[in-house]
């Protein structure tokens, strides 16, 4: 393929690309904005099954057609056929689990392969039959958009457009309906009804995406671009806009890839390039993404570590100036240079550890390095320390008089929690402890303080 | 006893009492009600009249039938058989005379929707098929946060909120749809203490505007402190009546003790039949 012609396809000038990545970008908004709430209907693999149920319906309707000597190929018959025989899935796994006792994913399982052996079979008998040529009818499993006419095209794009819009119209229903279906009924609303025009929506998404995707890869495009859209946001509006750009994306590149290496079927490329933008999304989308979130962790990490080392040295201070005055009651904590080796005693911390910790606390300008593994505070370092240490304690007491801790465990309890202790928080904790004054400044350590041996 | 009497009672007809034999515009009556889950009877023959604004406990063990009880009387499961009214009507007509607090489990509280999205939920049926969710029905919804101490949340994430705050919402949900008879699904389980304080000082203002609260409760301690009414349910109603009557260490032995096995017997032997 020469470099014109591989911008001609990226561009879209030629009719038949255009055709075909015009169809899978609707078919990927209508996937992706049904599928969410598929998805959060928690019936994703329902989808699978009313997919894998179309194949019988497609080669009956072949079959029927040849026989009466029409063309066995036109779409709006094949469709149609399709349509039947996946509501009849749907039905028949809907009967299943109403009345016996067998879980979802087995009703789910058997008219999936069932359905799906069936219509092989029948696939297979009628090529046999006189005048067929059934050649192409495979293209239904595994997508084939190469053979994409206007017709089709139209008729792909009207069907997405009814779509969007029915889902656009009954969101508030929807919502209600995935988020909590008892309540919904409570209210009148006719549940097993909106389930019908949900599968309804499914089953037509999945029908048009036959020929372009096939029946086997639609279920991709009905559960990867919520999933995606799902890490990013968690507003429902925002999801479903979100997922049916996520499935338009998917749509476009990967016919247009598909167009530029032709012996790959669209249906798997798009597949691959929705996997790719899950990824992606899966990894760093900031709200729920596995990166973003395990940075915060470990900041989080290096604070707690961080408070933990000037609460260690305040104690240290606290500790002296209570050996050098007189008044054990009211005495006053001053700033001196104090040695590493007092502070690594303080808790279980390597000294490699300790190192760090203290690189990031001089880097924050809160304490100096001395020569002789001394550090000294700096004022700012001392005033975060106090305040450390104090919304330590002010936890501590509130854990000892209202939550019935014993004094001897509540080091421990306390130490995670002080550290997300926020401003409001902290006023309603003084508050709470207000009745015993002398603890408001820095309450006393309710415990003994020790070194760690 | 009380529907044996009723059978030989010359107001029922020749096929045994029915529901018109239970007084008018009360808020619940149920007459008869048995339900089935695959042929096994989890209510069996309950008759109830729950008087007009009371704060009414139903107490009973685990699988005695209680959440069964409260859905069956909204049409959310199929009824084997009996009848059900809501202030003399049957359900389908009253509905927006009662609103439901679910059990908190019931739901994913991962859902993308805030607080407040979840609150306004309440308001969908007088709003009807297709119309958004609208500034009076915000305002509506903020005001039912506010009145569960929670309006500070209202655009919180639900998976963001404790499991006491995610209580809170459901039961402003229940308050935005407005109602006169409120049915509460363990309202009480799993929460904090402020959170409990929180909701007996909602029940507490609903019942002085007159309203009626169903409230399943499993904590025998302080049934007796928060409702007014007790029904004792264990597949029949042990008991039902002023709490000061009826919850007696005799009612409660034969509502969790093991004094239940002739019906237990008589179930078993109704299931070998049917199998």
């Amino acid at each position: 393929m020469s470099l014109s012609e591989v911008i001609q396809t990226l561009t879209l000038q030629n009719y038949n690309t255009r055709l075909v990545v015009l169809s899978t970008t609707a078919l990927g908004i209508a996937a992706g904005l049904v599928g969410s709430f598929l998805l959060l209907r928690k019936r994703s693999l329902m989808g699978d099954a009313l997919s894998h149920a179309t194949l019988p319906g497609i080669a009956l309707a072949f079959g029927i057609l040849t026989s009466l000597g029409l063309d066995g190929k036109s779409l709006p018959a094949l469709l149609t056929g399709a349509t039947i025989s996946g509501v009849a899935g749907v039905l028949l796994m809907l009967a299943i689990q109403r009345t016996t006792r067998l879980r979802d994913d087995v009703a789910m399982g058997l008219v999936l392969s069932v359905f799906f052996g069936l219509g092989i079979s029948l696939l297979t008998s009628v090529q046999n039959l006189p005048g067929a040529s059934a050649a192409g009818l495979e293209s239904f499993i595994y997508g084939k958009s190469a053979s994409m006419v206007k017709g089709d095209f139209l008729l792909i794009i009207t069907v997405a457009m009814v779509i969007v819009v029915a889902a656009a119209i009954l969101f508030k229903e929807f919502t209600l309906l995935c988020f909590d279906d008892a309540f919904a009924g409570s209210q009148g609303w006719p549940t097993l009804l909106l389930d019908i025009l949900l599968l309804g929506l499914v089953t037509a998404v999945t029908v048009i995406g036959l020929q372009a995707v096939g029946l086997i890869l639609i279920i991709a495009f009905l559960i990867i671009p919520p999933t995606a859209a799902r890490f990013w946001t968690n507003r429902l509006s925002r999801m479903l806009l979100l997922s049916a750009v996520l499935g338009a994306l998917s749509g476009w590149f990967g016919a247009t890839l598909s167009a530029l290496l032709p012996k790959l079927p669209a249906g798997a490329v798009i597949v691959l390039v929705a996997a790719a933008l899950f990824i992606t999304s899966m990894l760093f989308a900031p709200a729920r993404g596995i990166l973003p979130r395990h940075l915060r962790h470990r900041k989080l990490r290096q604070k707690v570590h961080r408070q933990h080392v000037l609460r260690a040295a305040y104690e240290i201070l606290e500790a002296d100036a209570k050996d050098e005055q007189s008044d054990a009651a009211n005495f006053h904590v001053a700033n001196h240079p104090l040695s590493i080796e007092a502070v690594l005693r303080k808790r279980t911390w390597s000294p490699e550890q300790l190192r760090r910790t203290l690189r990031a606390e001089k880097a924050l300008g809160h304490l100096e390095l001395l020569p002789d593994r001394k550090i000294l505070l700096s004022e700012a370092g001392f005033g975060e320390a106090a305040r450390v240490t104090r919304n330590h304690r002010l936890w501590e007491a509130y854990l000892v008089t209202h939550a019935d801790v014993a004094p001897s465990h509540v080091d421990r309890d306390a130490d995670m929690v002080e550290h997300v202790l926020e401003a409001d928080l902290v006023r309603e904790l003084e508050r709470v402890l207000r009745t015993n004054q002398s603890w408001i400044p820095i309450p006393p350590s309710p415990h003994e303080l020790s070194a760690k041996q | 006893m009380k529907s044996l009497i009723k059978t030989f009672s010359p107001q029922g007809d020749a096929m045994g009492p029915t529901l018109s034999d239970h007084p008018k515009e009360v808020p619940l009556a149920v007459h008869d009600l048995t339900v089935a889950y695959h042929r096994k009877p989890v209510l069996w023959d309950v008759d109830l009249d729950i008087p007009d604004g009371k704060l009414v406990g139903i107490v009973g063990p685990n699988g005695a039938g209680k959440s069964t009880l409260l859905k069956a009387c909204l049409d959310l499961i199929p009824r084997t058989s009996g009848e059900v009214a809501i202030y003399g009507h049957p359900y389908k007509e009253q509905r927006h005379l009662v609103g439901y607090v679910p059990q908190r489990e019931s739901v994913d509280w991962d859902f993308p929707v805030s607080a407040l999205d979840v609150v306004a939920m309440g308001t969908y049926r007088k709003l009807g098929w297709f119309k958004r969710v609208g500034k009076q029905q915000k305002e509506r919804a903020l005001n039912a946060l506010d009145q569960v101490g929670i309006a500070h949340l209202a655009n919180r994430q639900i998976s963001q909120l404790s499991g006491g705050q995610q209580q809170r919402v459901f039961l402003a949900r229940a308050l935005a749809q407005d109602a006169q008879l409120y049915f509460m699904d363990e309202p009480f389980a799993a929460v904090d203490a402020a959170t409990e304080q929180a909701i007996v000082e909602l029940l507490q203002t609903l019942n002085k505007q007159g309203k009626t609260c169903l409230v399943i409760h499993h904590d025998l301690a302080t049934v007796a402190r928060y409702f007014d009414w007790t029904v004792l349910l264990n597949m029949r109603v042990v008991a039902a009546g002023p709490t000061s009557d009826i919850f007696t260490p005799d009612n409660l032995e034969k509502t969790y003790g093991g004094q239940l096995n002739v019906l237990n017997q008589a179930v078993q032997a109704l299931q070998e039949i049917t199998k």
